[in-house]
């Protein structure tokens, strides 16, 4: 019984080809609409939250003022002093490395290549917190350091625009205008989450950096690993109380520093490309309800139009139910179809257009079923009603019908 | 041919289409017994009633009042789907206007009361093919009807209702479309499947179609007026 309502429906459908295809047009771009927005969705969070995880996770950064567009007026609040550094080392308990930071700009020159960055000066606890292994060499050691000495490790941009193919390592090249020898270079990190280079810099000691281009020994930023074992919560309560101590904050007096949570902004980002996918795959999914209603529609015009063929069928014997499950059959099998179809273009399309957004492309089973799923959920709904009007048509009414 | 209890007997049967003023009795009381094996014309002026009766002894529609026994089961007592297994069972219908399905090959056709019947594959080949082979239409078994002439098309409508092997062959003016040559085909292949033992019942306005029946039932303002034996083709069968 069931097999012959398949073998009708199909026929049906093999039948009316054009029809067919129209009728399940709507699913197709439904489903393709939705699959692809989500498919790529979901490729750009993956790609956001790859980016966030290289800014190296539970990172704390401690800057003087009192955070972004705050802290207009009065005097600017000091610098951080080299024994702020120690002193979080020592006395904050679940901090895995401490790396103070002192930034600079300059043309690195070698050879006729020329190449303007980004120069941080920091201590070898910065490659712990990075969590940034080196590809070549080493960092530095507790003696160049302690003496700031003329050296520096190269980020993969600004090896390859000054050395091509040559290994840097034991090389020197002009910095600003002293002379500085390469002792490693960093492994590629690519964009970062706000679309920087991260590749794009130099690392020098701190002390280098201080002494021969800002001619002070003020450090502006101070990054703070935690230890994965302690809440970033409680080790940025202690870290700011420890400060206030030492900057002379008392009672109800505002910071005059602030502490910066990475993990907090890789949360807000990847939440926003999330909310985004959620919003664009609701946009998608609407037109996925305007296909069902389509299906729902040229059914109806085709149990009109088949009116006689229902009669007829009727006529010869079939009951209510085998002319039921027939259109409901067509339209659940219009529907399925539509749906596999749909979800082909998808991922034709999100394969093409993956490199074009330049977001990875992630095949997600979970979405490419229950786009499926759904297509045919709405094969049934939508074809329930016409479906049900065929059955109950009266066979003498429908034969005569013209 | 038998001398068994009618195979069809209507029992003052009425039937009222619409209701309140607009209400249009079309059939006023009709007794009349089918014997098993017969030949029977309809005949009767237009809006007799001779559709409306072919319809509820097809089990396709039900009298207002009366009874309509086939084979002594109360037909109007039995629900929608009842009646449907009755019509997939015992009966076979050939209309006026072929209603073959469109765009499906004459084969297919053929085969749909099989498939109702959930008779397999291969068994319902080899039926359809031998039901078209009696009808002069096996070369033709992948035609679509828009393929086949007039005359053609109500050979295959034929092939589909004796498919099934029917007790009962209903026929609404099969010949109303055809011209007399086709026509006269038509009525050579329904006596055939008479002689086979199936009673056919068939309306039509013309005496020439009419002269192959045995019995002749002529309708007049919804009742039976007169039932004619002609004696020329066999026993009489009496009503
Ligand atoms: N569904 C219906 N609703 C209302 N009236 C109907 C309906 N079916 C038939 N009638 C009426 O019942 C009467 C008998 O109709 P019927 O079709 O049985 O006539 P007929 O003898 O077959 O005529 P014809 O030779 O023209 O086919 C007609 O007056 C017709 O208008
Ligand atoms: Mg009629």
């Amino acid at each position: 019984m069931f097999g012959t309502t398949i073998i009708l429906a199909f026929r049906a459908i093999r039948r009316h080809m054009l029809r067919s295809f129209l009728t399940i047009l709507g699913i197709v771009i439904g489903v393709a609409a939705v699959v692809t927005m989500v498919t790529l969705g979901n490729g750009a969070t993956a790609a956001v939250q790859e980016q966030i995880s290289s800014l190296g996770s539970n990172i704390l950064q401690v800057r003087p003022g009192q955070g972004f567009g705050r802290g207009g007026g009065g005097p600017q609040p000091p610098d951080f002093k080299p024994e702020d550094v120690d002193a979080i080392r020592n006395q904050v308990a679940g901090v895995t490395a401490v790396a103070p930071m002192a930034q600079s700009t300059g043309t690195a020159v070698r050879e006729g290549a020329n190449w303007s960055t980004t120069i941080n000066g920091t201590t070898s606890d910065y490659f712990i917190a990075q969590q940034w292994p080196m590809a070549a060499g080493r960092t530095f050691s507790s003696a160049e350091e302690q003496a700031g000495k003329a050296v520096c490790i190269l980020g993969n941009t600004v090896r390859t625009n000054l050395f091509r193919q040559e290994d840097p390592i034991g090389q020197r090249f002009r910095i600003k205008d002293i002379t500085c020898t390469v002792i490693g270079v960093l492994q590629t990190r690519g964009q970062g989450g706000f679309g920087n280079d991260q590749d794009d810099v130099v690392l020098m000691p701190i002390k280098t950096v201080q002494r021969r281009f800002a001619g002070t020994r003020d450090i502006r930023v101070i990054m703070v690993a935690v230890d994965p074992a302690y809440e970033t919560g409680s080790v940025q309560e202690s870290l700011s109380a420890l400060l206030r101590e030492r900057r002379g904050i008392i009672g109800g007096k505002e910071d005059d520093f602030n502490i910066f949570d990475t993990k907090q902004i890789a949360d807000t980002l990847s939440g926003t490309t999330q909310i985004l996918t959620a919003l664009l795959g609701a946009v998608a999914a609407v037109s996925l309800l305007v296909g069902g209603i389509g299906i729902m529609n040229i059914m109806l015009v085709s149990v009109t139009e088949r009116t006689r063929e229902i009669g007829i069928r009727l006529a010869i014997g079939a009951v209510a139910r085998e002319v039921m499950m027939q259109f409901l059959v067509e339209a659940v099998a219009l529907a399925c179809l539509g749906g596999v179809i749909g979800i082909v273009i998808a991922l034709a399309a999100s394969l093409a257009l993956a490199p074009v957004l330049r977001v990875p492309f992630s095949f997600d089973v979970q979405i490419n079923l229950l786009a499926f799923v759904f297509s045919a959920a709405i094969g049934v709904i939508f074809g329930y009603f016409p479906a049900r009007r065929a059955a109950s048509l009266n066979p003498i009414d429908a034969l005569r019908h013209e | 041919m038998t001398a068994d209890a009618p195979i069809i007997q209507l029992r003052n049967v009425t039937k009222t289409f619409g209701s309140g003023p607009a209400a249009f009795q079309a059939l006023k009381g009709v007794d009349l017994d089918i014997a098993a094996g017969d030949f029977v014309a309809v005949m009767g002026p237009s809006g007799s009633g001779k559709s409306t009766t072919m319809n509820i002894l097809g089990c396709l529609d039900v009298p207002t009042s009366g009874a309509f026994l086939f084979k002594g089961v109360h037909v109007e007592r039995l629900d929608r789907d009842q009646r449907a297994l009755l019509r997939r069972k015992y009966f076979g219908f050939v209309f006026q206007g072929f209603n073959l399905l469109p765009r499906t090959s004459a084969l297919e056709n053929v085969e749909l009361p099989l498939l109702y019947r959930g008779e397999e594959k291969h068994k319902r080949r080899e039926v359809a093919m031998q039901a078209l082979d009696k009808v002069g239409l096996k070369d033709w078994w992948d035609h679509t009807p828009g393929e086949l002439s007039g005359g053609q098309q109500q050979r295959v409508a034929i092939a589909r209702a004796i498919v099934t092997q029917p007790d009962v062959l209903l026929a609404d003016e099969p010949t109303g479309n055809l011209d007399t040559a086709r026509s006269l085909e038509i009525m050579e292949l329904l006596s055939e499947f008479n002689a086979t033992g199936i009673t056919v019942l068939m309306v039509t306005h013309e005496p020439d179609m009419a002269a192959y029946a045995r019995t002749v039932v002529h309708f007049r303002d919804g009742l039976v007026e007169r039932v004619d034996q002609h004696h020329h083709q066999g026993q009489a069968v009496g009503s």
